[in-house]
């Protein structure tokens, strides 16, 4: 209960702030100022913005389909919160500890899809079924080198619970019931007889343990935005070519509802990609000898500062994933639909097959 | 005739993509470290205007403003006690966004700067700026130049009459007075 309310607050705050700096840093790309007016720097203009749309008329078109017009936000906005249900936001902070945390997250998410594709029918408009067929087309397809990256992930932790696999990405590792006699070696690899698992920091991320897990995570960091529809995968919104996509019949409450979504579903993403290959709460700071640097910055667990160390650490690096693919967006152009789907299925699926292939052989040398 | 295609050298090896994509990131990135600084907002006669190559360009308009050239057009302004009410510039306004009415005066009234006699009252003299679009051509037309465009550009109003601005010294009774002065004057003239 505490981790809903957390999560709640959280999400809406980080999508607040996200929004925010969306617009400043799309500016400052630009030579340009962005928002000024509203509060110091224009801190508060999403915050407006929100209250802005929710004063609006609620207009539903005349021939929609209204029923699948007025459900398809909620469908959307539900689907990407239930995700955070499984997603660990501190060592003890958890919504629901569920054995098959990732599992249940890819598939709830999933349900967007059909969200996306009842606001894109139910406007019947000819922008908006155009923007959920691509949305739902680019979706699926990118869902299988996202679904095989994490894959390569699962099979190095072997366990679907996200609150195990932060677990083992650092010096807690012995703390969860279960891995009391678990060890970490460098790079994974038993042989080279490296114990690692007091040193903790960045050398027990997941990326270090597996260091080709680098490629899984570039993997799932490309489908990823592609499935929050970001730029340069962002053609079910293409702007100069289909006004808004499938919510451009959307004002108001629902589309803030969208607009939220949208967000949410970024740091989603990113929370997935942290936990999984960047050592999710775990500090990225090592034990050096006397200097207990981990020991020191993540607390003994269960009490406050652990959490907060935790906390910290999880947003810091969901922060910069966030950061980054704003950045991203203001840099690249649009893809075409031919180039979008080339990548998914000619480069991308095979390389996280590959990857997938070799995690397996990575996990033999770790046991 | 080989000299009639052009051959864009394609990079499409995997490293070549990297690195225009890395380069495009770094592109962006340094935008973004330089928006510390802003631009000093000059005109564009200005000598560096060109010479600025870094920094944020926005103009925070309602607090800071580029100067308006000399010959720049915007809100026209009438000076009354120059208008000798000819009427020319109503009749040139391509858009009718200027009303005068005239009352004859039974006597001169006075001079204008360039000394000109005026003969008429203007109790009417609008000018309906929402309709006005600029051109210019009543302040070349005007005999006395007293009808000119100010460099004032920002006059937004919340009700579209406030736009119809009256340039007119007579109060509607100064009027009356002064259009039954002249009909007594023709009166006594008949008889």
């Amino acid at each position: 209960m505490v981790a809903l309310l957390v999560c709640l607050v959280v999400i809406l705050g980080v999508v607040i702030a996200l929004a925010y700096a969306e617009r400043k840093v799309a500016a400052f790309i630009q030579d340009r100022l962005g928002p000024t007016e509203v509060g110091p720097y224009g801190m508060f203009q999403a915050i407006i913005d929100v209250v802005k749309l929710l004063q609006k008329e609620d207009i539903i078109p005349t021939v929609a389909d209204k029923n699948l017009f007025r459900l398809a936000p909620i469908i959307i906005f539900a689907a990407v919160l239930a995700g955070f249900a499984v997603v660990p936001v501190s060592p003890d902070l958890i919504a629901s500890g569920a054995e098959v945390g990732i599992f249940f997250l890819l598939s709830i998410v999933s349900l967007d899809v059909i969200g996306l594709l009842m606001a894109g029918w139910g406007s019947n408009n000819k922008y908006a079924v155009l923007g959920a067929m691509r949305s739902v087309g680019q979706i699926v397809s990118y869902e299988i080198p996202a679904g095989l990256a994490i894959l390569s992930a699962i099979m190095i932790c072997q366990s679907l619970n996200l609150q195990e696999i932060s677990f083992q990405q650092g010096i807690l590792l012995n703390q969860f019931a279960g891995l009391e006699n678990e060890k970490n070696y460098l790079f994974g690899l038993k042989a080279l007889q490296i114990d690692v698992t007091q040193v903790g920091g960045i050398t027990t991320w997941n990326i270090v343990r597996m260091p080709f897990l680098m490629v899984s995570f570039i993997v799932y960091y490309i489908a990823s935005l592609a499935e929050c529809n970001r730029a340069p995968f962002d053609i079910p919104e293409a702007e100069s070519e289909l006004v808004a996509g499938f919510h451009v019949e959307y004002s108001g409450f629902r589309f803030a509802a969208l607009f939220l979504a949208e967000y949410t579903m970024m740091v989603l993403v990113c929370l997935v990609a942290t936990i999984l290959f960047l050592g999710s709460w775990n500090t990225p700071l090592p034990n050096l000898g006397p200097l207990k640097l981990a020991t020191w910055t993540t607390s003994t667990p269960g009490t406050i500062v652990a959490n907060l160390w935790g906390f910290f650490w999880l947003m810091s690096k969901v922060s910069i994933l966030l950061l980054s693919q704003i950045w991203l967006r203001w840099t690249y152009p649009r893809m075409r639909v031919d180039q979008l789907m080339q990548l998914c299925w000619k480069i991308l699926i095979p390389v996280s097959l590959g990857m997938v292939l070799l995690a397996g052989i990575w996990r033999l040398l770790m046991i | 005739m080989e000299n009639n295609t052009v051959n864009i050298e394609s990079k499409n090896s995997f490293w070549a993509s990297v690195s225009s994509l890395w380069s495009g990131l770094m592109l962006s990135l340094r935008h973004i470290r330089k928006a510390t600084k802003r631009r000093n907002q000059a005109y564009i006669s200005d000598k560096d205007y060109f010479a600025q190559k870094e920094g944020l360009v926005t103009l925070k308009y309602p607090y800071e403003a580029i100067p308006v050239p000399d010959n720049g057009r915007y809100r026209l302004h009438n000076e009354i006690d120059d208008c000798i009410v000819c009427d020319l510039c109503a009749k040139i306004c391509p858009v009718n966004c200027i009303e005068i009415e005239s009352i004859k005066a039974t006597e001169e009234i006075g001079i204008t700067s360039d000394g000109t006699k005026k003969r008429l009252y203007a109790p009417k003299f609008d000018i309906d700026l929402a309709k006005c679009c600029y051109c210019g051509l009543c302040t070349t037309v005007c005999p006395t130049d007293c009808l000119t465009m100010t460099k004032v550009y920002d006059f937004p109003e919340v009700d579209i009459k406030n736009m119809i601005y009256h340039f007119t010294d007579l109060t509607p009774e100064q009027a009356r007075e002064k259009q039954l002065l002249f009909e007594q004057q023709q009166a006594a003239k008949k008889k």
